[in-house]
């Protein structure tokens, strides 16, 4: 597979009303029949890449309160600046590598009202505990002590939905249920332009954020 | 002025590090910034993501991790029932790569402070205290534990975090991931306002 064949291809159907890309998205949101990710080998490479992200996630600060709830604020633009930058190298990294046959893509499907519903519920959470669940860890690492009531409300948090899982996924998950929809099937561009647009795109924000913002 | 008002003015007269003119008070910028630059820091996760995929054919993520820590205690006091329910006959409670992940996440930021002396080793943050005041260990407490619980929720939900959706989701182009990120910043944005600016 080349890089020509896979990202410059047309999308099939083209003319109905969704265009899919002739993509391998990936499987279903859930684990698969044969489950690789608790071999000593996963656990180990598991806890490799956990120490790396922990290390880079209290060096880039955002393991700081001040700087999560600084960014909610509008004041503090840290958590952006490693964010966009983080999915500038990693899209152009990852479909790179997918073009090349060297992974799969894990594609999360779009359910616009679960999307927006449970995104909402997780700004609000966000905002009243300051960390999120990746820098919620970083934070307990350094020795911000309070994200230990953090880790067990995300525990609790998670329990409950599991408790109302099934009635969700009979509802609202249901509800504005697109799949595996893709931001270049949505403007119906192949993904390789998409990518060189969005990405130009994307490092243009950060220009404008590195001139405009104090930090 | 009251005596006791009087008293605190002595006090803080006394001891120039509660003195209110001297703290940073509930400005962020005020307080000290990363040590590397937000961009490089960035551009090594993009990295960490690609390693992530091709070693462990796996995205960033973290907040799967903490629905299957609690199925693994839900387990132990009621297997059945736990078992029983939807969302973890799909993801099974067990130790997986993510729940690694997340375990080194607290040693990797750890060992990030440790080496340059930014362990904090505090129950509250500064600016936390600076808005909500020195006697309010209970309160944050609280306010952690139910933030956590409705974060984890609105995170099952939508069908991630900010490293699920926010990084690995938004890289790979999906427009839920997109929708999703959007959603937490109006969310905490609003609810923010609220708690500092209001």
């Amino acid at each position: 597979m080349t890089m020509k064949d896979d990202l410059t291809a047309t999308p099939t159907q083209v003319g109905t009303d969704q265009p899919e890309l002739p993509i391998d998205k990936g499987g279903p949101d859930k684990d698969p029949p044969t489950d690789q990710s608790s071999t000593g080998k996963q656990l180990a490479l598991g806890l490799l890449f956990g120490l790396t992200f922990g290390f880079l996630l209290q060096k880039g600060g955002v393991a700081k309160y001040h700087v999560l709830i600084g960014v909610l604020l509008l004041e503090d633009f840290t958590v952006i600046k490693v964010m966009l930058s983080a999915i500038v190298v990693g899209m152009i990294g990852v479909f790179g590598l997918y073009a090349l046959g060297l992974v799969k893509l894990h594609i999360k499907p779009t359910r616009y009202a679960a999307n927006i519903l449970g995104g909402l519920m997780f700004g609000v959470g966000f905002a009243i505990l300051s960390y999120c669940p990746g820098t919620g860890a970083a934070a307990l690492g350094q020795g911000n002590f309070d994200a230990l009531a953090g880790v067990l409300g995300l525990m609790a948090g998670s329990y409950l939905y599991a408790e109302a899982s099934g009635m969700l996924g009979r509802t609202v998950l249901k509800w504005g249920d697109r799949g595996k929809l893709m931001l270049p099937e949505l403007v119906r561009v192949t993904p390789a332009v998409f990518i060189l647009v969005f990405a130009s795109f994307l490092v243009f924000a950060l220009v404008v954020l590195e001139r405009f913002t104090i930090r | 002025m009251t005596r006791t008002a009087l008293a605190g003015f002595a006090l803080t007269l006394a001891t120039p590090g509660l003195a209110v003119a001297d703290s940073p008070g509930t400005d962020p910028l005020a307080y000290p910034g990363p040590a590397w630059s937000p961009y490089l820091v960035g551009a090594l996760i993009g990295l960490l993501s690609m390693a992530t995929f091709y070693f462990s054919d796996k995205p960033l993520g973290a907040s799967t991790a903490y629905a299957r820590l609690a199925g693994i205690v839900g387990k132990l006091f009621a297997p059945r029932h736990t078992e029983s329910l939807k969302y973890y006959q799909d993801f099974k409670p067990k130790v997986d790569w993510e729940v690694m992940l997340v375990v080194g996440a607290v040693g990797g930021a750890f060992l990030a402070a440790w080496l340059c002396g930014e362990l904090t080793g505090e129950w509250l943050p500064a600016m936390w205290t600076a808005r909500f005041g020195e006697g309010s260990l209970a309160l944050r407490l609280g306010v952690a534990f139910v933030g956590g619980g409705l974060m984890a929720f609105g995170a099952r939900m939508a069908g991630g975090c900010t490293s699920g959706h926010g990084i690995s989701g938004t890289m790979q182009l999906s427009v839920g991931s997109w929708v999703a990120v959007v959603s937490f910043f109006v969310g905490g944005i609003a609810t923010a306002l609220l708690m500092f600016r209001v």
